[in-house]
């Protein structure tokens, strides 16, 4: 580049940002955790919206996963300079609702934004758990996804199986499993996210609970209560399928994602929200089919419950931003901003209006398998499964990690592991309370 | 210790004044967050610092009722006596055998020490690949070989994954002092032994080895700290703490609970915990171990 050349390219420079401080826009902070493709949507719902309006202008910043991000955004808020806008994972939920001072709920910022506002709109079984007891709506459910089940179709036919299919009972899954290990399979089943999928999930598609009180709707007191006599069979199966292969435990978290998209592993047990990567990255013929149950359970299959992440909005800021969040909630949520989300990234659509769009745009008739989620979320939700949100969450899932690990590498039996993880969960849970009074 | 240097300074204020920068370093990067660990290990706060309560001990008495904090213990002395030993060992090794390169020198010491330009994080990382129990090329090996390596669900195989990934990140900077140390040993006193008759290996463990030995003072101290301090994410990468517990040492779970779980009372009594186990450790290795070393 010439000197005259980069001279002018600074002078062009400095009169863009002159003109763009002349218009005074309001501009809000709002970081996420969204990387890759969904890291590109996000920028995609910023620039969208920025473009449709002039007054206010959102800022999306990528902070790292989940936890990262809510630990950069509390340093932050300790430090006096919190964004306007923080995506927290469910398992944040229950630590946020109890920082009164540190948000603002979402009712309210609509309701002083002048937007309208109607949380019946919104997708019960996803806006409920943002939902605070008495009825305030107090964050906004951005990316919510599921637990379903995923399987490779060619994998199945190359053991003989039917790959139209999916195996829709544990029952059934074990002998698929079987089959599939006969027919050399290294992988057949494996299982992301162990707590969310075989313990919360689980005991809401059954309708039993997972923790008293509700699944802790119901207050801070609430304790752990999956050691039923079902909770243990379904371990002490996942254990005799781990002790003979046809269970292969690929680690904590979303680790068992990579395994099954690359074909290694044939079923998984996941979230729905992994249907963008398969799409983009599998090399065969993949299908999604709600999760297995056991069909000697009265009452199941009922509904799973949520993962994924909603947007909050933090205290101390001023009107004209609260007023800016709010007209780009309100653009989030319209139908076909909402319906556009939903059929890029799988996660669930926010409004009932969106799913309705959806279904008429007959998006799920030539996307088999993103309506599984959906059907298995809008049902009516009862008490043991409306979802589970506990204080000290994050640490309750390690620990539901850590004894199961113990119990599928054979050192303690399904019945030692899960007691325990609820002796050691509400140790936390009862330190939450104290600490919340 | 025959001779000790002295130097008069005539003036009061310039001893203080050379001093300064290096007090005022150490003032503000660990004076002060040691002061503020000792004060928030008493406090409990919820995550954004909304509320703060004085708990007094609470926090202490939380952790030495945890049973898995206790065994935690246990784990972090095994893993910092392999990190140490093993670190220490090979290092030494690979600089007496770099102390006779005399072709290529350079590169071969370049490549030695290059590792310790990488994070541990990233350190983590590298091994975890090779280690991957379907694609890893260590752990492909180890299956052809007829071992069925899986440190997600084996905590054997769980430990030497990152032991080995500490020690080799550590390696380098051990390596480095070896040589140095290796290198100012008088060429004068091997040759005299050498014509004595005595063979690599006598002459090794007469006279190298303890010449050797103020510099492997000092590295057992680091490689210590190191390994108590410096790991948690070697272990965050690789294994988590897992399976079960049986690699989360104490480092790992002060990293947790603060910075995943967000209890930062809890981590800070934990911090503090550390911070007294590593000062007696030190200070037993300066009055037992300091005793065999010759100056």
């Amino acid at each position: 580049m010439s000197k005259t050349k980069s001279l002018q390219l600074a002078a062009a420079l400095l009169a863009t940002s002159l003109a763009g401080g002349a218009q005074a826009q309001t501009e809000i902070q709002w970081w996420h955790s969204m990387g890759g493709a969904l890291g590109e949507w996000v920028n995609d719902l910023a620039k969208d919206f920025n473009a449709s309006q002039k007054d206010y202008k959102i800022v999306p910043t990528f902070k790292g996963t989940y936890d990262e991000s809510m630990t950069a955004a509390i340093a932050a808020f300790r430090a006096g300079n919190a964004p306007h806008v923080l995506q927290v994972f469910e398992v944040g939920t229950a630590t946020m609702m109890a920082s009164k001072g540190a948000i603002k709920p979402v009712a309210d910022v609509m309701k002083e934004g002048g937007a309208k506002f109607d949380p019946s709109a919104y997708v019960p079984a996803v806006a409920g758990y943002y939902t605070a007891p008495n009825g305030q709506m107090l964050s906004f459910p951005f990316n919510s996804s599921t637990t379903v089940f995923h399987y490779n179709k060619d994998a199945f036919k190359a053991a003989g199986l039917d790959p139209e299919k999916a195996p829709s009972t544990w029952p059934e899954v074990a002998l698929a499993a079987a089959k599939l290990k006969a027919a050399g399979h290294k992988c057949p089943f494996t299982s992301s996210w162990i707590s969310w999928t075989q313990f919360e999930s689980f005991s809401a598609w059954h309708n039993v609970e997972f923790s008293s009180k509700n699944n802790g709707f119901g207050g801070l007191d609430t304790r752990l209560n999956f050691s039923t006599p079902l909770h243990v069979r379904h371990i002490e199966n996942l254990a005799n399928m781990a002790k003979q292969g046809l269970f292969v435990y690929k680690g904590r978290g979303n680790a068992a994602d990579a395994s099954y998209v690359s074909g290694e592993c044939a079923m998984m047990t996941g979230s729905s929200g992994l249907y963008a990567n398969v799409k983009r990255n599998s090399k065969f013929a993949f299908g999604i089919s709600p999760l297995p149950y056991y069909p000697d359970v009265a009452g199941a299959p009922q509904n799973t419950v949520i993962g994924g992440a909603s947007l909050w909005v933090m205290a101390g800021k001023k009107p004209a931003e609260y007023k800016g969040i709010a007209a780009f909630f309100s653009y989030l949520a319209q139908a076909d901003v909402a319906a556009e989300s939903h059929k890029r990234t799988g996660y669930l659509p926010v409004t009932k209006a969106a799913y309705e769009l959806t279904e008429k745009s007959g998006f799920y008739k030539a996307n088999p398998g993103t309506d599984v989620a959906v059907v298995q979320m809008i049902r009516k939700t009862t008490d043991k499964s409306r979802g589970v949100r506990l204080g000290n969450f994050v640490q309750i899932r390690t620990i539901i990690d850590e004894e199961m690990e113990q119990v599928w590498g054979g050192k303690k039996s399904a019945k030692e592991g899960i007691d325990a993880a609820i002796k050691r969960g509400n140790e936390q849970l009862e330190r939450f309370q104290k600490a919340n009074k | 210790m025959s001779v000790e240097k002295r130097v008069l300074f005539r003036s009061r204020w310039l001893p203080w004044l050379l001093l300064a920068p290096q007090v005022i370093v150490i003032s503000v990067f660990f004076f002060w967050p040691a002061g503020q660990a000792l004060l928030q290990s008493l406090q409990q706060q919820d995550a954004f610092g909304m509320s703060t309560e004085f708990v007094g001990l609470d926090n202490f008495r939380n952790l030495f009722g945890d049973e898995s904090y206790l065994a935690s213990f246990k784990i972090t002395a095994l893993f910092s006596v392999l990190v140490a030993v093993c670190g220490l060992a090979v290092a030494l090794l690979l600089a007496v055998m770099a102390d006779r390169v005399i072709k290529g020198a350079m590169v071969y010491k370049t490549l030695l020490i290059w590792p310790y330009a990488v994070a541990p994080a990233v350190a983590g990382v590298l091994w975890l690949f090779m280690f991957a129990p379907s694609i890893g090329v260590v752990s492909y090996t180890l299956q052809a070989m007829g071992l069925d390596w899986n440190h997600l669900l084996n905590s054997k195989h769980a430990l030497t994954l990152i032991v080995v990934a500490a020690v080799w990140k550590q390696i380098s900077y051990n390596f480095l002092f070896f040589l140095a140390g290796l290198q100012s040993i008088p060429k004068s006193l091997i040759e005299a032994a050498a014509i004595d008759g005595a063979g690599p290996a006598r002459r090794f463990w007469t006279i190298v080895f303890p010449l050797l030995s103020p510099t492997t003072f000092f590295l057992l101290v680091i490689n210590v700290v190191y390994a108590f301090f410096d790991t948690f994410a070697i272990v965050d990468a690789t294994t988590h703490g897992g399976p079960g517990k049986d690699t989360a040492i104490l480092v790992y779970k002060v990293y947790y609970d603060g910075f995943k779980a967000l209890d930062l009372g809890g981590s800070a009594a934990q911090s503090v915990v550390l911070m007294v186990v590593v000062v007696a450790l030190t200070v037993l290795q300066f009055r037992f171990v300091e005793k065999k070393v010759q100056y």
